[in-house]
């Protein structure tokens, strides 16, 4: 019988544990899909977060450090300083990379550190149970909102990718989105730029993806999906931000 | 090869090198400041990499990135600075990524000052991350051990796959001594790395360096495993020098720069017929207890150190009440003078002979 699809081999084989309906699964397997694609399993090194995403290194099928919360972009770049030659990724959260570790994520990209930052941006603490988040949107109810976010009393909602984009050594970042068929294959294009550009050389790559919690917002899963596309994509725009011309840029390398 | 007139800061960096070490993750901070510099300068030479970091958390995350790949890596830093590389050195410990940190000793707590000082001996020895684990921790009392310690540590954080620290002060960091870094050292079996992340190539499963077990059960059992590693360094791995302590009726006890203080004490003292001798511990974690039971005319323990008196509960410890313990020590930067610790010693000893 002749295979239409399969499981790709950036993926191990063991069970994740997201919550039905949650965009993280999906997240990962465009992850994957690019490593397997750029024959990259076996020349990659990941860094997996404090969050939801914490057993990433259970997932993907290549070499993973577990990292402090929000420290993921620091160990990348040891790893990096260590292995030039290698693939190195960081697969995030909004908590762990636009809270506690924003100091990490700003440095790395100033830095010009030549990895992949995967963001995943859910508006929330998924794995904590669903507390204000840097980004959390006006209004949005959390377990330490519980009025929802006041900006008066809890700031604004940060764009990451906006504030990244100002760096010099990003040479590379653009929000996607996974709420739809057409948007996913978008999603894994960039996520494949941003790869390339990591091989190529050129410097820090970053793509951010908003993603949903279905469990922590009330939500069913298409009801989820929804809220992504009505509340999220009006203040998170789904657009690039710092682009590169991979041949030219390298050229003139 | 001859002896080098170096900076402790700098030689620091030298051995370093001199131990295959060629990554260093940093943050100035002084009194160490000249060791990123002089790295910064001389690791790039020679295919090696330096990164000032944006913080001391960042920088120890940035090791344990490193360490995790098999390299040989090092920071360093000051207490304040310590203090924030907490968080890295757990991570390390508990995902077992060797690794090498010196904390060059300033006074405190908070901002203190940038005087030499011994107060982070509770935060080195005891740790100061979560969880339950130790690390090898080096007290050399020159230029010249530094730089022998902080060669072997390279190799101890990996036959044991831990981080290993080496506790120095401004003293120490600041001063000028020649240095001979090729001596004869104990020659270790490093085990394979295999471990390590960098890269399957396909030929082997992934290899994950992490600190997360979420079912209790198999965390207790890694705790176990490590306080085994733990139990065999503590067998295999402490080093003291004892100084004329078999007849000694005061004992002395100091590490670093303090014992050097003291063994001028000891010197004067002998001259004028008192019987007192100098326990020096090389290694403060694991601690010479066992030092305490070789010394059999010892009535009064002496503990000097440049703190408010941290090292003295480890004396008392290995003591175990069978002597009187005594401790004279000056926090906050300022060292004890040779005078009066004599003065006092004397006066422990029943006055002057
Ligand atoms: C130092 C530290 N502080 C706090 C925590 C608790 N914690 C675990 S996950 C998390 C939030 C993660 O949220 P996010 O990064 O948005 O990921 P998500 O779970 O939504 O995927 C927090 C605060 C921790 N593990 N370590
Ligand atoms: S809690 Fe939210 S983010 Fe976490 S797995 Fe469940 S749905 Fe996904």
């Amino acid at each position: 019988m002749a295979v239409i699809f399969e499981r790709t081999k950036g993926l191990t084989d063991a069970q994740t544990h997201y919550c039905p309906g949650c965009t993280h699964g999906i997240i990962h397997r465009l992850v994957a899909e690019v490593l397997e694609e750029m024959d990259q399993c076996g020349n990659a090194v990941g860094v997996a977060p404090v969050g939801c995403s914490v057993l990433a290194y259970n997932y993907f099928n290549c070499d993973m450090h577990e990292a402090a919360h929000g420290r993921a972009p620091a160990c990348a770049t040891g790893i990096k300083r260590v292995l030039p030659d290698h693939t190195v990724f960081t697969y995030q959260g909004d908590g762990d990379l636009a809270s506690i570790g924003t100091a990490e994520i700003v440095h790395a990209a100033n830095r010009g550190e030549k990895i992949t930052v995967i963001f995943v941006n859910n508006t929330t603490y998924g794995m904590t149970g669903g507390q204000m988040a840097p980004t959390t949107l006006i209004g949005e109810k959390g377990t330490t909102c519980q009025g929802g976010r006041d900006p008066e009393l809890h700031g604004y909602p940060i764009r990451i990718a906006e504030m990244i984009s100002t760096l010099t050594g990003a040479v590379y970042v653009e929000r996607v989105r996974v709420d739809t068929p057409a948007e996913v294959r978008k999603a894994k294009k960039c996520i494949r730029k941003a790869f390339e550009v990591q091989k190529a050389g050129l410097g820090f790559s970053m793509v951010e993806v908003l993603s949903t919690c279905p469990t922590n917002w009330g939500k069913t899963a298409p009801d989820a999906l929804q809220w992504l596309r009505d509340n999220m994509v009006p203040y998170f725009p789904v657009q690039n931000f710092r682009d590169v011309d991979i041949e030219a840029a390298k050229e003139e390398k | 090869m001859a002896k080098i007139l170096m900076k402790g800061n700098e030689a620091f960096g030298k051995a370093a090198i001199t131990a295959g070490c060629r990554h260093f993750f940093g943050y100035p901070i002084t009194p160490q400041s000249e060791l990123p510099e002089y790295l910064s300068r001389e690791l790039p030479a020679i295919g090696g990499t330096f990164v000032q970091a944006e913080s001391e958390v960042a920088a120890i995350n940035m090791v344990y990135g490193a360490g995790g790949c098999g390299a040989r890596v090092l920071t360093s830093s000051s207490s304040p600075g310590l203090a924030l590389k907490q968080e890295g050195i757990t991570y390390c410990a508990g995902a077992e990524v060797p690794c090498v940190i010196l904390n060059v000793v300033r006074g405190g707590p908070g901002l203190g000052s940038i005087q030499p000082s011994q107060s982070d001996y509770f935060m080195c020895t005891r740790g100061g991350g979560d969880g339950d684990y130790r690390t090898p921790v080096y007290a050399p009392s020159s230029v010249q051990e530094a730089c022998d310690m902080i060669q072997d540590a390279f190799d101890v954080a990996e036959v044991y796959r831990t981080p290993v620290l080496v506790l120095l002060d401004g003293m120490i960091g600041q001063m000028m001594e020649p240095v001979d870094f090729d001596r004869p050292r104990k020659q270790r079996e490093i085990p394979a790395k295999d471990w390590a992340t960098t890269g399957t190539k396909g030929e082997r499963k992934p290899n994950i360096i992490n600190s997360l077990y979420l079912s209790p059960e198999i965390l207790e059992e890694h705790n176990y495993h490590l306080g085994r590693k733990y139990d065999l360094i503590e067998k295999e791995e402490v080093q003291v020098e004892m100084d004329r302590t078999e007849d000694a009726e005061l004992v002395f006890v100091a590490y670093g720069t303090m014992a050097r203080v003291v063994k001028n004490c000891v010197e004067d003292l002998r001259e004028e017929g008192y019987k007192v001798g100098l326990i020096r511990p090389k290694t403060v974690w694991p601690y010479p207890y066992h030092a305490f039971d070789e010394i059999p005319a010892c009535k009064d323990l002496f503990v000097i150190e440049m703190s408010m008196g941290q090292m003295v509960e480890d004396v008392k410890l290995g003591s175990n009440g069978r002597h009187n313990v005594h401790f004279y020590g000056r926090p906050g930067g300022m060292v004890p003078e040779p005078k009066e610790i004599v003065r006092r010693a004397k006066e422990i000893m029943g006055g002057v002979k």
